[in-house]
């Protein structure tokens, strides 16, 4: 009897942990393993890595949505995998920044498994970061993934081919349906393969140099030598940094092989390198790659691809997406309904005369302000965090997933590139701005994406500007949906602050200016299960951001008053108010605002409820709380990404300019006397 | 027709007897009024070849002779064309060039190097250039063989040529992207963004990154997106993809 009850308790606790019983974990010590997933953007790391760990990272259908590493745990058998989702990189010599981030992964961080995940119907096109992956004697496996894009066309993968070529194990999946998560689990489990002995050679010069490049080094640095030296010979930063640090008398007589080198061939090295891995590529592909049937089908999917890039289909086709995925869903839906019944119902009518009566009753009447009083932490920091922010934020994020997943961003980007060029930018920034009118702290981050420092500079200077947060955007539109004119005046000075900063910005901030590229992905119909999960987990962690700062604001406004410091602020403000012709009520909008960007938008909502803030004063209020300066978190990231001398500058520059354009706004409309 | 190695001298003495036939009105030329290094020599040969005729100081061509120097002016002009379109050299300092450079074309190259520059009637000067057999072949379909993605029409496709650019990173990225000699490439759109197809892949560039694509056109490949015929930009496609 003890023992079965003992029996039962280990199967309990194995059950609960995921074992399979048959091993005991106090018996047999797990192996403890770690792998990481690199390949190259938008071909489905992440999914293999939610499906692996179980947690979430963010998925969606364009290149770049993973810009920092994410860290996750997995258990197959008795093993431990500690699993790491890295940023896509095409190559191993990187160019922008998130794939930096990959190399140094890569160079720094020894693994027992190197997972290179790749995009089935374009092998013949990654198979070179393959070759380059095992020159750098990673302990690698091969996952062909999406293979069910490639059976669409009528092709097959023989992973068993690629597998022998390669000299490494290789599977097939299509993560996103499961299919084949059983063979590559196995594959994790069978431990750390082999080093591969496969080898690309490359033509007689560039071999020699790599022989002679390998004899000088005297440290390990990471990766095996002979892809070291070929990084060296493609004259990649990062690699003769290292050198430089690691191996100081190595430069001289490296920098004279590569020169030498250099001088027979008469384009950059990387282009017969590349050459010679596109040919091994060839080969390959050839052996493994082989039809089945062919469906002429005329695709849906590829005719919408091709209308939301038409040069005149796709304009329509854009300011419809912006009308019903902004003022519709995070305007009307988002702003007029989810928010007034949190707000008006559930908190002004149940909540707050609830909380009001029983902390009245139960704390003396300073202490209860704490609570319920006019900034109480549940009639204000909860309330607006609640029923206010979390709403508009979530509509934004729904939206915002649904454009990720179909493939639509890179064609926005590739509608818009003539433009942003004349800001400074390439229309790979669509993503970064898009997703800023969501929340400019994510976005700051995403900025990494973009090429040159001179793109990620002006970015982070118009996102910290010109871009409203979607709990901003919310209460905008949800306020000035009544009055369209308003709505347009504030369009047309935001969007020509955007325009004229930036092209302001392009010729002031130096640098090459931008080249563009973006691979664009097919449309594809977004899996409501990934929509809901990915909205879901950003709100979650918008929700774990902002409820805490709303709830501190709520704290230290309560000190503030009792020390009577918050006067003194408000009092301070209140002359900038006036200026831009605003009453004094929105005062302590604006002091708000430096907590967060939505806590300021939140009170001028609250306010404008109480029928203070109307016609003229709450557009210019509009324009200037959106031009205002970001909020603390945005700032800190502003900081953390690009310095603090900039982030610090970039904030001097914005608080005159917001309160300038809202000072000339309000003089230019009360002189026309304009209606609102 | 065996490979015959004529002087540099002996090419220029049959060149002008050409030009001097065919343009000048002028069947025959004496001897003494060109101006040729080492003019005998080059006679001789030339005498030899039986290329050309002599009757006392008088020089002519013989029928074979006016085959070759006709394809030498051809060369020659060509060479002109080309030094002036795609190297950007200034009409003099090609001309100079274009005598050393057209020794090196040998027959059947020059076919090539003239449907790249898409059948020039003209050289530089404004001399007919002698019209060879692509010309004939290829009066119609006058594409020229290697192009920047960025001059393509929509729907033309072909192989990468060469990646050329200013910019190393540029060019590791296309690099890096598969854009290499050899990958097969169509161009689909061309506005607001350049966009192809690599592979299986589409990608957008600007036309900055575009004019640094050299394609070598092998034709029309139906658009890897279906045809959409009542909008403009779309082309109607006619071929069906056939699965290698």
């Amino acid at each position: 009897m003890k023992i079965r009850a003992i029996e039962f308790l280990k199967n309990a606790i194995t059950a609960r942990l995921g074992y399979r019983c048959e091993t005991c974990p106090a018996v047999a010590p797990l192996i403890e393993r770690k792998m990481m997933l690199v390949g190259p953007p938008n071909v489905g790391k992440s999914v293999i890595f939610n499906e692996l760990t179980g947690t979430y990272a963010v998925v969606s259908n364009y290149p770049g949505t993973t810009v920092e590493v994410s860290r996750g745990q997995t258990r197959i058998g008795d093993t431990r995998i500690d699993v790491l989702d890295s940023p896509g990189a095409y190559s191993l010599a990187p160019i922008s920044e998130d794939e930096r981030v990959t190399q140094q992964l890569l160079m720094d961080e020894p693994v027992d498994l190197v997972l290179h995940v790749v995009d089935a119907k374009n092998l013949r096109r990654m198979l070179p970061m393959t070759f380059q992956l095992i020159e750098a004697g990673m302990p690698l496996a091969l996952d062909v993934n999406i293979i069910d894009e490639v059976e669409r066309s009528g092709h097959t993968i023989n992973a068993d081919c690629l597998s022998e070529d390669l000299d490494l194990p290789a599977v097939t999946t299509a993560a996103t349906l499961g299919i084949g998560m059983e063979k590559l689990r196995g594959l994790l489990a069978d431990g750390m393969p082999d080093r591969s002995g496969f080898r690309v050679q490359y033509p007689g010069p560039i071999e020699s140099a790599i022989a002679q490049i390998g004899s000088f080094f005297t440290r390990e640095y990471g990766i095996a030598s002979r892809a070291f030296s070929l990084l060296l010979l493609q004259r990649d930063s990062s690699a003769w940094e290292k050198v430089q640090q690691l191996d100081p008398d190595a430069v001289v007589p490296i920098e004279r092989v590569v020169r030498e080198t250099e001088g027979l061939y008469s384009d950059p090295l990387g282009y017969p390198i590349a050459i010679a891995r596109q040919e091994a590529a060839d080969q390959i592909v050839q052996r493994s790659l082989t039809p089945v049937t062919v469906r002429t089908r005329p695709d849906f999917r590829q005719l919408i691809g091709a209308l939301t890039m038409h040069p005149v289909a796709g304009i329509p086709i854009l300011v419809a997406v912006l009308y019903v995925g902004l003022y519709l869903i995070v305007g009307r839906l988002g702003a007029g309904v989810f928010v007034d019944a949190l707000d008006q119902h559930l908190f002004v009518r149940y909540i707050n005369p609830a909380s009001e009566a029983l902390i009245n009753k139960l704390l003396p009447p300073t202490i209860a302000e704490l609570f319920v009083g006019e900034y109480g932490l549940i009639t204000l920091g909860l309330r607006y965090a609640i029923a206010i922010v979390l709403p508009l934020v979530g509509a934004f994020f729904l939206v915002f997933a649904v454009l990720e997943d179909s493939g639509y961003l890179p064609r926005l980007a590739m509608l818009v590139d003539r433009l942003f060029k004349r800001i400074g930018l390439s229309g790979r920034a669509v993503i970064p701005i898009v997703l800023g009118l969501g929340c400019g702290t994510m976005a700051t981050i995403v900025t990494r994406v973009l090429e040159t420092r001179r793109e990620r500079i002006i970015a982070t200077f118009l996102l910290a500007l010109a871009i409203p947060c979607s709990a901003q955007l919310g209460v905008i539109l949800g306020l000035l949906s009544g009055i369209p004119l308003g709505l347009a005046i504030w369009s047309i000075v935001v969007g020509g602050v955007f325009l004229l900063s930036g092209a302001l910005a392009a010729r002031l901030v130096p640098g090459e200016s931008p080249c563009f590229y973006l691979e664009i992905p097919p449309i594809r119909r977004p899996s409501l299960r990934n929509i809901g999960i990915k909205t879901f987990s950003r709100l979650k962690w918008y929700a774990a951001e902002v409820i805490p700062v709303f709830l501190l604001a709520s704290v230290l406004i309560w000190v503030g008053q009792l020390v009577e410091v918050f006067d003194v602020l408000i009092l301070a403000l209140r002359p900038a108010v006036h200026l831009i012709g605003l009453p004094d009520t929105a005062a302590d909008a604006f002091l708000f605002g430096f907590l967060r960007r939505d806590y300021g938008a939140a009170r001028i909502f609250d306010v404008h409820g109480a029928g203070i803030v109307s016609g003229i004063p709450l557009v210019v209020a509009m324009v200037t709380i959106t031009l205002f300066v970001p909020c603390v978190a945005q700032f800190l990231v502003m900081i953390r990404e690009r310095g603090w001398r900039m982030a610090f500058a970039v904030g001097a520059i914005i608080l005159p300019f917001a309160l300038g354009v809202g000072y000339l706004l309000n003089i230019i409309l009360t002189t026309l006397q304009v209606q609102l | 027709m065996p490979e015959i190695q004529l002087s540099d001298n002996a090419e220029e003495v049959l060149a002008r007897l050409w030009v001097a036939s065919e343009e000048e009105d002028d069947p025959s030329c004496p001897v003494s009024e060109l101006e040729v290094e080492d003019r005998d020599h080059a006679v001789a040969q030339l005498l030899e070849l039986d290329f050309v005729e002599r009757s006392g100081d008088e020089l002519s061509l013989t029928e074979t002779g006016r085959k070759e120097a006709r394809s030498i002016v051809r060369r020659e002009r060509l060479a002109e064309r080309l030094l002036t379109d795609v190297f950007d050299l200034g009409t003099v300092q090609a001309t100079e060039a274009a005598c050393q450079f057209e020794h090196v074309l040998r027959r059947g190259i020059d076919d090539q190097i003239c449907t790249l520059l898409g059948h020039p009637k003209v050289c530089p000067h404004g001399s007919p250039i002698p019209p060879g057999e692509c010309c004939r072949a290829g009066a119609r379909a006058a594409e020229k063989v290697v192009s920047a993605l960025a001059e393509l029409q929509p729907g033309q496709a072909g192989v990468v040529a060469y990646v050329h650019g200013q910019r190393r990173e540029m060019m590791q990225r296309m690099l890096a992207m598969g854009v290499l000699p050899g990958s097969p490439i169509a161009l689909i759109q061309k506005a607001p963004s350049i966009v192809f197809q690599i592979g299986q892949t589409q990608l957008a560039v600007d036309r900055e990154t575009a004019q640094n694509i050299y394609v070598r056109v092998t034709g029309r490949r139906p658009a890897p997106r279906p045809s959409i015929p009542w909008l403009p930009g779309f082309r109607a496609r006619r071929h069906r993809h056939r699965p290698r």
